[in-house]
């Protein structure tokens, strides 16, 4: 690990002010980054601790605001959460093990950086995201775990997170302050595709600091599905978060989000489009899952990706609508 | 700036790249807690931090300034051992014992919050105010702590004998009936 000072905010200002140098970075829960820190691929020179703002979970207009250091368990455990959002808490509660949930916060889960085997191997593996202009030996290689979704002859990797899958779907808005001052912005307009630069993953400004996710309020039957290689603490072969109102035998409003297919949290937008207020059956399901998959282009190993997300979407829609009844 | 272990104040290291099982086994020479993958993967450092439990080995010591950590050098009371090591002992918790001190910190957290109604991944209704303590509930509730030597059925029989019921902890069939709560 490269040495680094260590410093803790007592708020987002002073966060802020302390991350002024480009190699600064926020420390959450430090699941991902103590790690990648370990293995040097990130080696920051300042680390602000953020832990110690605002960890509170307020109702508001209907919605609830979260504040960002709140720890993934809290959030899942949350009674609001549990009642309104299920996609949420299932989301949640499939990722990682209870105790990465007890020390994640849900700041860093959003900025976590991807698993890709080749972004890890420093010393034996080309990787954009890691040096940019070296190339990606995930491409030709290993890559059964890879994006089949809005990937670029750049980077193929996928986004690990469960609960920005459901984050996507709920129409999540995330806060930020940063030194230009705060403002907000839609959670699937944070994270950006590889194109030519997988190494800038998200919009976020240097320096600026997610400070509070916000949901608004949420009047469908919601769950989420994560598919994956054993039944517990493994990343998404393909993951579904859903939420279905059904009126008068049509569907009213439907929401969609895949995990484990794209470099950011994919919010199926071609397959709402293709649901909204039409009918309730598979045969349904099934056009709006080859709609959204449409465009999908596999690699050597995961080409099983899109048939899985269909079947998934399929099957969770077929789900939500039997409840919704 | 110190860090209470198992109620004793322990000074801060200098330099924060030290991890908390860093601090544990080199600096405080508690060895029992395991360094297994070292990045959050298999569990064996597991220990409790204000009473809930974290992997050591990606929680910076600096992290836990003024917080309190059990680990299972703390869990005793002289002689006698906490009724959950015995529990391993007398279920056959463990085979080569490395994963052991994770796996025991890992159960004593995941009972306070399965008391307190925290939901895992196969609760059915995530609403319910109580969670019945079946062995999927266990298992899954377990997953962050792997065992190489596969002891985990004896695992999940010890924990259910110490915190759930004696009659729970029947030994496991594969085909046997869901254990009550």
């Amino acid at each position: 690990m490269t040495p680094f000072q260590y410093s803790r905010a007592t708020s987002a200002a002073e966060a802020v002010q302390s991350a002024g140098l480009e190699a600064a970075k926020y420390l959450g829960g430090g699941t991902n980054l103590v790690d990648l820190m370990r293995e040097t691929i990130e080696r920051p020179a300042v680390l602000v601790d953020v832990t110690g703002l605002s960890a509170n979970i307020d109702e508001r207009e209907g919605g609830l605001l979260i504040g960002a250091a709140v720890r993934n368990t809290a959030l899942a455990e949350h009674r609001v959460v549990r009642e309104r959002y299920p996609v949420l808490a299932r989301a949640i509660l499939a990722g990682a093990s209870a105790q990465i949930r007890n020390m994640a916060t849900v700041g860093g889960n959003i900025l976590q950086r991807t698993r890709c085997a080749y972004f890890y191997d420093d010393e034996g593996s080309r990787c954009n995201k890691r040096t940019p202009g070296q190339g990606c030996d995930a491409l030709d290689g290993f890559n059964r775990m890879h994006a089949i979704l809005g990937t670029s002859p750049a980077c193929v990797a996928t986004h690990p997170s469960d609960m920005c899958v459901a984050l996507a779907a709920l129409d999540a808005t995330v806060h930020l302050e940063g030194r230009q001052g705060r403002r907000t912005l839609a959670l699937t307009d944070l994270h950006r595709l590889p194109g030519d630069h997988p190494e800038i993953e998200t919009v976020l400004e240097p320096g600026e600091l997610i400070t509070a996710v916000e949901l608004p309020p949420l009047t469908m039957a919601s769950t989420y599905r994560k598919v994956r290689d054993r039944a517990s603490y493994a990343f998404a072969l393909v993951s579904v978060a859903a939420a279905l109102r059904v009126e008068d035998g049509a569907v009213k409003a439907v929401r969609l989000a895949l995990g484990g297919v794209a470099h950011k949290p994919w919010r199926a937008w071609k397959a709402e489009a293709a649901l909204k207020d039409g009918p309730v059956t598979a045969e349904a399901f099934r056009a709006a899952a080859e709609a959204e998959l449409a465009d999908a282009a596999p690699l050597r190993d995961n080409a099983f990706k899109i048939e899985l997300a269909k079947r998934t979407m399929v099957s969770v829609l077929g789900e939500l609508a039997g409840e919704a009844a | 700036m110190s860090i209470i272990v198992n109620g004793s104040a322990t000074p801060l290291p200098p330099d924060p790249r030290v991890s908390l099982l860093d601090l544990l086994r080199e600096h405080l020479k508690l060895t029992g807690t395991k360094k297994g993958c070292n990045q959050g993967a298999c569990g064996a450092c597991t220990v409790l931090l204000d009473g809930e439990r974290v992997v050591s080995c990606l929680t910076l010591a600096v992290q836990a300034e003024g917080r309190a950590v059990t680990t299972v050098e703390g869990l005793a009371q002289s002689d006698k051992l906490h009724p959950l090591q015995q529990a391993f002992i007398d279920r056959d918790g463990f085979q080569c014992g490395y994963c052991t001190p994770g796996q025991i910190c890992s159960a004593i957290g995941m009972a306070a919050e399965l008391e307190r109604g925290v939901p895992s991944h196969v609760t059915g209704d995530l609403t319910a105010g109580t969670i019945a303590a079946s062995r999927e509930e266990l298992a899954e509730r377990m997953s962050g702590n792997l065992c190489r030597c596969g002891a985990h059925n004896g695992i999940i029989d010890a924990i259910a004998a110490t915190f759930i019921s004696k009659e729970a902890a029947q030994p496991y069939r594969p085909d046997g009936p869901e254990m009550a709560a």
